[in-house]
């Protein structure tokens, strides 16, 4: 009985794949979970994929709220781009070279352009929320144009030159390490812990849910919809703000063209994963952290394996392909009890 | 009266044309005019490349007509046949796409404007129809690498290679790639044990070697296609408690400013340049055209290559 209730739990068949796929690393690279401690901070395989899959984790966790209230942001990966730029722009500093020595200035505090970073990001969220909520349109029509503009804004604000950052404390951001862990992970921890207390503590979840699954059913029981998916935009941009950050501190420099490329179509991936539906409705924060992961130790797996770059994309389909099938509810009654579902057609 | 004034529009369009056509050609008299049709400002590269077309054309006197086609070959077409229509002396453009030509270049052929290609080349059966293509060969930038490490490379015994790719299927990370291994096949000593692509970026090219650290215990040297995803791999390397530069050699292409800086800091050993500052070149090749001199089909940039040791001296002097 308590292990047919795992079977059925929402997170069985994601906790399976990632368990797989980490096997499927393990198989093949050895050394995958071998962890040893240099420079003060765990090093290793697993801790690489923990680190890079934090910002795809933050980006996730802001998509897993929108995607509950029925609609989808394509626009994260711009918002990322967007944000990076505004805080490399704002740090900057500039190599100064003096007599032989080399010296760095940064241009506004740093704490202030994080807020600012952060800050527009807020803006980007909100103005998708807007259109959204207040404009009636269609969630992947309004988020689209901010998906196409943003790179361009992003751009514009890095002058469509690579931005380096020569500000040693913002690298820590994306870094540096507490307590032997990556310090992105803390960030990814705290965003979930503040999440699960909105939406498990408080009515939040349930209005989101609410929204989710029926907007006019939810308005008549006096949720205002409209405020709440408006928000629900803003803090998505938030987080692909702070994964913003996080990528640009960890490569010391923001890219307008390249930074949170096709990130969106991984952060949906990750939710979709996670076991989140994309009708709306129930959703799973930790699903799409495990979607997140996923994703990362493939992407790592592909790496490690040596695939030939030319057919990357074609195994990490395939894996993905595989796993959707793997979580579809209906393939899985079809192979594990053929003989039912034929009666049920006859 | 829905005829007459569509005309009327007609009439109008065709003067306003006529008009910025016939009034450059006024002014310009006797100087020497050349249209440009840029491909765009996709990239860093990009860039410098059109400040370096711009400002070399004011130093040699010449009459730039600069046009942007934003990677459209649409556009890049119609830049070309109004600079036809404006009867420059030279056109030039660096081409959007290798075919689909032939047409646009016959009308300029027809009105006698010698063409000059820039940093790309076009497949046409009918090789009248251009003068000459000015650009960077990225085969022989390839070599030069791979050559830099067969005279350098000191260390004993087998020398694993990891090597970061461009965009898969770009011109650049094809004919890097080409170019390295036919050198260094020259040494059995010298493997690539590992090859991934990196997109040409940082982010990427960080991620990719922090997976080859792992996988590989024992990498000598890292070939990137360019600077980067080089200067991401440092970082990577860094993390990983080696000496990037000294225990992993690097070896990359491109020779912008980042490279430099860690040069100068002894983390990058050697960088080709890929340069994208042809104007001088280019304005040369024009007036040499409009004298009729006669030019190789192909002329390849003038393309150094930087060692770490002379970074803090070339470092005030980069321009991209």
């Amino acid at each position: 009985m308590r292990l047919k209730n795992c079977f059925h739990h929402h997170l069985f068949w994601p906790c399976i794949t990632l368990v797989l796929l980490c096997l499927t690393n393990f198989f093949f690279n050895h050394g995958f979970f071998d962890i040893e401690v240099r420079n003060g901070a765990l090093y290793g395989s697993v801790i690489d994929v923990l680190n890079r899959a934090a910002p795809l984790m933050l980006v996730s966790l802001g998509m897993t709220l929108v995607i509950a209230t029925r609609g989808i942001d394509v626009s994260v990966g711009a918002t990322v781009a967007i944000a990076g730029a505004v805080v490399a722009v704002m740090i900057g500093g500039t190599l100064v070279i003096k007599d032989g020595v080399q010296s760095y200035v940064a241009n506004f505090p740093m704490p202030l352009a994080i807020i600012a970073a952060l800050g527009v990001a807020l803006l980007c969220g909100l103005w998708n929320g807007a259109l959204v909520a207040g404009a009636g349109m269609q969630p992947i029509i309004a988020t689209l144009i901010l998906m196409v503009a943003g790179r361009g804004v992003a751009q514009l604000i890095t002058e469509g030159q690579i931005v380096t950052i020569y500000y040693e404390p913002f690298f820590f951001i994306g870094n540096g390490f507490l307590f032997g862990l990556p310090f992105a992970l803390y960030i990814v921890l705290a965003v979930l812990l503040i999440l699960l207390y909105l939406t498990q503590r408080t009515s939040l979840g349930l209005f989101i849910q609410a929204v989710g699954l029926n907007p006019t059913a939810a308005r008549f029981s006096g949720i205002s919809a409209r405020a709440l998916v408006l928000w629900v935009y803003g803090f998505c941009g938030v987080t692909a703000g702070v994964a913003g950050l996080v990528i640009t501190s960890n490569v010391k420099s923001a890219d307008g063209n390249n930074a949170g490329l096709a990130m969106e179509l991984d952060a949906i991936l990750a939710v979709a994963l996670g076991g989140t539906s994309l009708d709306g409705g129930r959703f799973s924060l930790i699903g799409s952290l495990i979607g997140a992961l996923i994703i990362q130790t493939l992407t790592y797996a592909i790496y490690s394996l040596g695939v030939p770059p030319e057919i990357n994309l074609v195994v990490k389909a395939l894996v993905v392909f595989t796993v959707c099938l793997i979580q579809s509810e209906r393939l899985r009654s079809m192979l594990f009890t053929p003989a039912i579902h034929l009666e049920e057609k006859s | 009266m829905l005829k007459s004034r569509r005309n009327l529009l007609a009439a109008i369009v065709i003067g306003l044309v006529a008009g910025t056509v016939a009034l450059p050609s006024f002014a310009a008299d006797k100087k020497l005019t050349f249209g440009f049709a840029q491909v765009g400002a996709e990239s860093e590269w990009r860039t410098a490349n059109t400040a370096s077309i711009k400002s070399a054309a004011k130093e040699a006197g010449i009459d730039l007509k600069f046009s942007d086609a934003q990677q459209k070959q649409e556009n890049q077409i119609k830049a070309i046949r109004s600079f036809i229509a404006q009867k420059v002396d030279v056109i030039g453009f660096a081409p959007v796409v290798t075919t689909g030509w032939d047409t646009v270049l016959k009308e300029a052929k027809a009105a006698k404007i010698p063409v000059v290609l820039t940093d790309r080349s076009i497949e046409t059966k009918d090789d009248s129809l251009y003068v000459t293509t000015i650009g960077s060969d990225f085969t022989e930038e390839g070599r030069k690498a791979g050559h830099w490490l067969l005279d350098n490379y000191k260390g004993q015994g087998d020398v694993n290679i990891v090597e970061l790719q461009g965009t898969v299927g770009s011109a650049p990370a094809i004919e890097r790639q080409k170019g390295f291994l036919e050198v260094i096949k020259a040494d059995p000593r010298f493997k690539v044990i590992r090859s991934q692509t990196g997109d040409f970026t940082r982010a990427k090219g960080k991620e990719v070697m922090e997976a080859f650290l792992k996988a590989e215990p024992n990498i000598n040297v890292l070939f990137s296609h360019n600077d980067d995803m080089a200067i991401g791999a440092i970082q990577a390397i860094e993390a990983a408690g080696k000496k990037p530069g000294k225990d992993i050699i690097i070896v990359s292409v491109d020779g912008v400013k980042g490279a430099f800086e860690a040069m100068m800091a002894g983390k990058m050993n050697v960088t080709v340049e890929c340069n994208p500052l042809l104007g001088a070149q280019l304005m040369d090749i024009v007036k040499q055209v409009k004298a009729g001199k006669p030019l190789p089909k192909r002329i390849n940039t003038k393309e150094g290559i930087f060692p770490m040791e002379s970074a803090a001296k070339e470092f005030p002097s980069r321009k991209y």
